[in-house]
């Protein structure tokens, strides 16, 4: 049991770190900035504030997603029960 | 659980953060709502490819008819039918604030509300017969009908028109390849392939559900005999 705990584990950091690496990338990619182009949403940018909506739908979406791991898990041991595999 | 699953996983949540932090160049009327095409895009791909997947098991089922066929041919059309309303939804929020308007007369935009409104009836019909045989075979031949119909729909219709608010005229009905810079391929395609796979994923587990249920009901049934 403990042993599947650590391998979930692994699995997720393994997910996480290179997200987190293009995050650092495109913090560095946001600080241009041109006046007569097309207006884009640049304030929210400089002010850090769009990574709150990041950070937001992130969670959103793994909260989801854990769901939906969950649910395929019981499935699955269902069909074990049922199945008496 | 299978590998595609946390492919699944990191695709979207990739998609989630670089769809937003990404770059994107800067264009008129669009802004920063051109990183919708992250989401609302994605959508019809899935769509489409789910759809596909329905009538291939309703063509496998008339060959040889089996309940597994009938289940998996629902459930794909049934997820297929959610991820075309989720695009017509967005679709339609984002046609609001770039051409000011909920709903135009446009040919891409009707075609794929008919194409709906097809799969919404095939629905209507599995609701509608009783016999599970009946119910399988009636709706396997109509979703022959509603893929022969969407495709011409989606595909064909809108390269014929001579005019369209939606981007891509003249080549793919849904976005013009010049809308894309190297950038923002780079987020498209996996978002496109994260999205899709999620809708493979759930329609999976809605199938395996089925299978699950008809299994206890066939135990039970053997209990009482």
């Amino acid at each position: 049991m403990k042993n599947k705990k650590n391998n979930w584990l692994s699995r997720a950091s393994a997910l996480l770190l290179p997200l987190l690496l293009l995050a650092g990338r495109a913090l560095a990619q946001a600080t241009t900035t041109a006046a007569d182009q097309p207006e884009m949403a640049d304030a929210l940018r400089a002010s850090g504030k769009i990574y709150v909506v990041v950070l937001v739908i992130v969670i959103i979406l793994s909260g989801l997603l854990v769901y939906l791991v969950r649910l395929d898990r019981k499935v699955s041991q269902l069909e074990r029960e049922v199945e008496g595999r | 659980m299978k590998w595609w699953k946390y492919l699944t996983i990191g695709l979207l949540l990739y998609t989630a953060v670089m769809g937003l932090l990404g770059h994107v160049p800067r264009l008129a009327i669009l802004n920063e709502t051109e990183r919708n095409l992250y989401f609302h895009v994605p959508m019809w791909f899935g769509m489409t490819i789910l759809l596909l997947v329905s009538v291939v098991n309703s063509i496998r089922y008339l060959r040889e008819p089996s309940l597994r066929l009938d289940t998996l041919a629902h459930e794909s059309a049934k997820t297929g039918i959610m991820l075309g309303v989720l695009g017509l939804l967005t679709g339609s929020l984002w046609a609001r604030y770039t051409w000011g308007t909920w709903w135009t007369t446009d040919v891409k935009l009707n075609c794929a509300a008919v194409t709906m409104l097809i799969y919404a009836a095939y629905l209507v019909l599995r609701g509608a017969v009783q016999d599970e045989q009946q119910r399988a075979r009636l709706s396997a031949i109509y979703n022959i009908f509603a893929f022969a119909a969407a495709i011409p729909l989606l595909f064909i219709m809108p390269r014929m028109a001579s005019a369209s608010l939606h981007p891509g005229m003249g080549g793919n009905p849904g976005f013009s390849k010049y809308d894309l810079d190297s950038a923002m391929r780079l987020v498209f395609y996996p978002a496109v392939i994260g999205w899709t796979l999620l809708g493979v994923w759930i329609t999976e587990l809605a199938c395996r559900f089925a299978f699950l249920k008809e299994k206890v009901y066939e135990k039970q049934e053997k209990q009482l005999a």
